[in-house]
């Protein structure tokens, strides 16, 4: 006959039906704390490649449980364990937030953009961004008598157009900048000092997306502008004041309604 | 020209604030500086002969003779020539050239050094949250005193040289004695973040040495009343950590800040009177042209001896000496503070006066770390990150000469107190003597085996102290 463990839900269903034994509870408690001591037993007599698989797990088992009980201990007695001051100690001017460079990443950077300057790659804080293909930039208009010619666009994202900007002849004008989507100013944060200044454009350097969009001045996510920071009084080693610098748009503006860059330092 | 007829010329001589001395006088082109000196001499009618140094018009400076200087500057010799004299120290400071000894003890990196006014005491504070006191006769320890948490960052001496208060990264203040260095008082704790700078009050105002400035990364800078142990005032006003404080000689504070400021301050009644503006990046250090004479209080370095001793005599007496001594370097004019900052360039202010700067100093490639009046507050020494030390002209903001020799960014300078050498410490472990007269190199002292991290150079002139992140403090001598 062969002995099979019973299936489905017949235990449960016989409980519920007839109950437990009355010595059901007392019998489960002393085959329970029986079973330390017969583990115990195993673990010793045990033999062969059957012991060693067995020690082995045993023993992951063991340091699971030490590492559990330590946890619970430390939990106990709350320590304030920083005791020893940290190493590295450094006077009051190079703690002021620089960022200390270990010598060696010095020497690794300076490596790195003598490669990447070779190459003709510039550091910018957004390296790669999203190109916006010309269905999402342009719009296509419609004219003619039947609105079938369709040779106009209108861009549809910010834009700068200069001070001295004077609109072609709307007969000719292939693509039209509204006047609503025209903006002048940028806040543009120093990435060091943490603060932001409202400062004029003073023309679109580059759009990555195409070169297109850099003559038509569109201001995307990514793009490198031309600002002025004379307001902020920096100035060259001859004494000269600095009253342009380039900023990269790190937010998507014609989704927020304005233009906001970080300083490229 | 004919042969044994020498052209003679009319000369003037000049005080450096414009007065005169006497009536014009016919010399010789080829008189030497030597004689001139005489001339002067005679006609000041002191007592002991002073040493002076000659400018031509108050630019060129007379070097080996007066013909010479006319030629370069091409001035006629019809009319009269003003000549500008200046009282050089009468005492001569000897460069430091070999390191006497190599105090070690701390166990972590020496983070500032300072003598005391007088010279005769030593303290260093370091990482290891200790300030040590040394002796300066036997060049061993003296005391250690325990009682920060954290790394001790700035130290100052009292004016009378007989209190230390030290400033730690858990933003607390102890006031230590260096003879017994035990602490005096309790800790003094009111700042919220660690403290960048301390300055005590001068000693012309206030005898006692009572009062002490700290500023803080918390924003604020809190005036000390050490004899109770509490604040006495907080000021409030910068918006971003407070880098330097400076106490200046009529009762002004001044104050940097990363928030690219610098705010004069009334330390009667802790009233801001003037916010000066114009730095583009973080303040970085001030400057005060009297530093030097606040600092050394009532001692005269030309009465050194070589036994340092301590400053003698009653409050009055010593308040009366330190009072004068401050009268006689500042002059008539308004004391004149410099700030370098993060963003390569420093200003010369008349804080007491004005709003704008006298002059804005360009040149560095990279921070200026640390600005620095000569003790004559004649010439300015700027240290900073591009490896270069520049001197500009006390009085204009000129711009006169550049100290190149350093390979890695010069963290601080001191000056002798003849005003005639500099010695500066840098993170590529050197230190460096210089002639400031010539602008060459005098001595390179190597030695230490990491970054420099604080120079000081004692104030009768016989030692340098350097301390820095290898641990050990090293005194260098003749």
């Amino acid at each position: 006959m062969t002995c099979t463990k019973p299936q489905n839900e017949h235990i449960e269903l016989s409980r519920k039906r007839h109950g437990y034994r009355l010595d059901h509870h007392e019998r489960k408690r002393k085959k329970e704390s029986r079973e330390v001591h017969e583990r115990s037993h195993k673990a010793r007599k045990m033999i062969g490649l059957k012991a060693k698989l067995y020690h082995k797990q045993r023993h992951a088992e063991k340091i699971q449980m030490k590492k559990t009980l330590k946890m619970h201990e430390q939990r106990k007695t709350k320590q304030k364990n920083d005791d020893k001051t940290p190493e590295g100690a450094v006077p009051a001017y190079l703690l002021l937030d620089r960022e200390g460079q270990s010598r060696a990443k010095v020497l690794s950077n300076m490596i790195k953009q003598k490669r990447k300057e070779k190459a003709g790659k510039w550091e910018v804080p957004l390296p790669k961004v999203r190109a916006q293909g010309e269905t999402d930039v342009l719009k296509v208009i419609k004219t003619g008598k039947r609105q079938k010619k369709a040779w106009k666009r209108m861009v549809t994202k910010l834009c700068f157009v200069g001070d001295g900007f004077i609109r072609k002849p709307p007969k000719y004008e292939r693509f039209i900048r509204p006047m609503g989507l025209r903006f002048k100013k940028a806040h543009v944060t120093h990435p060091e000092l943490k603060a932001t200044f409202c400062l004029p454009i003073l023309g679109v350097k580059k759009n990555p997306s195409s070169p297109l969009y850099t003559s038509l001045g569109v201001i995307t996510k990514g793009t490198v502008v031309e600002v002025n920071v004379s307001e902020l009084g920096l100035v060259t080693q001859g004494g000269k004041v600095i009253w342009g610098k380039y900023a990269q748009v790190t937010n998507n503006p014609e989704n927020d309604g304005c233009i906001n860059a970080v300083l490229l330092v | 020209m004919t042969s044994g007829d020498v052209e003679r010329m009319l000369i003037q001589f000049q005080d450096e604030s414009g007065e005169v001395l006497g009536n014009p006088f016919d010399v010789p082109l080829d008189i030497t500086p030597d004689k001139l000196q005489l001339v002067c001499n005679a006609l000041l009618q002191k007592e002991e002969p002073l040493p002076f140094a000659f400018y031509a018009r108050g630019e060129a400076e007379v070097v080996s003779s007066l013909g010479v200087c006319v030629k370069a500057l091409g001035i006629e010799t019809e009319q009269v020539l003003p000549v500008v004299y200046q009282p050089q120290a009468v005492f001569r400071v000897r460069a430091v050239a070999r390191c006497t000894s190599s105090l070690q003890g701390h166990t972590e990196a020496v983070i500032s050094t300072a003598f005391s006014p007088t010279g005769k005491y030593l303290a260093s504070g370091s990482g290891d949250t200790t300030v040590r006191f040394w002796d300066l006769t036997t060049e061993t320890p003296h005391h250690t005193s325990r009682g920060h948490t954290h790394w001790v960052l700035s130290i100052a001496w009292s004016p009378d040289g007989k209190k230390l208060a030290s400033g730690c990264k858990n933003s607390q203040i102890c006031i230590w004695d260096p003879v017994t260095g035990q602490q005096i008082g309790k800790t003094l704790i009111g700042h919220t973040k660690w403290i960048t700078w301390l300055c005590w009050e001068p000693l012309h105002l206030n005898a006692e040495c009572r009062y002490l400035a700290s500023s803080s990364k918390d924003g604020s800078v809190r005036i000390w009343d050490t004899l109770l142990c509490r604040t006495e005032k907080i000021m409030t006003g910068h918006t971003q950590t407070v880098t330097c404080v400076k106490w200046g000689g009529d009762g002004l504070l001044y104050t940097s800040s990363q928030d690219r400021t610098i705010k004069v301050w009334r330390a009667s009644d802790g009233v801001q009177c003037r916010t000066l503006q114009g730095h583009a990046h973080w303040v970085n250090t001030l400057a005060l042209s009297t530093d030097y004479v606040l600092r050394t209080g009532a001692f005269d370095p030309a009465h050194a001896t070589i036994n340092a001793q301590d400053v003698t005599g009653s409050l009055e007496d010593v308040k009366e000496r330190a009072l004068q001594r401050y009268n006689k370097v500042r002059g008539s004019n308004p004391e004149r503070l410099v700030s370098g900052s993060d963003d390569f360039t420093m200003f010369l202010w008349t804080p007491a006066e004005e709003k704008k700067p006298l002059a804005r100093l360009t040149g560095h490639c990279a921070l200026v770390n640390e600005v620095l009046f000569s003790p004559d507050t004649r010439l300015l020494a700027s240290a900073s990150f591009d490896k270069s030390i520049k001197i500009w002209d006390g009085r204009t903001g000129k711009y006169l000469q550049s100290l190149r020799g350093h390979v890695s960014a010069v963290y601080q300078v001191a000056w002798s107190s003849d005003s005639r050498l500099l010695v500066s410490g840098s993170s590529d472990s050197t230190l460096k003597v210089w002639d400031v007269k010539t602008g060459k190199l005098t001595m390179d002292l190597p030695g230490h085996a990491d970054e420099v991290f604080a120079v000081d150079w004692s104030p009768d002139g016989q030692r340098v102290v350097s301390g820095g992140k290898d641990k050990c403090l090293r005194i260098w001598r003749r």
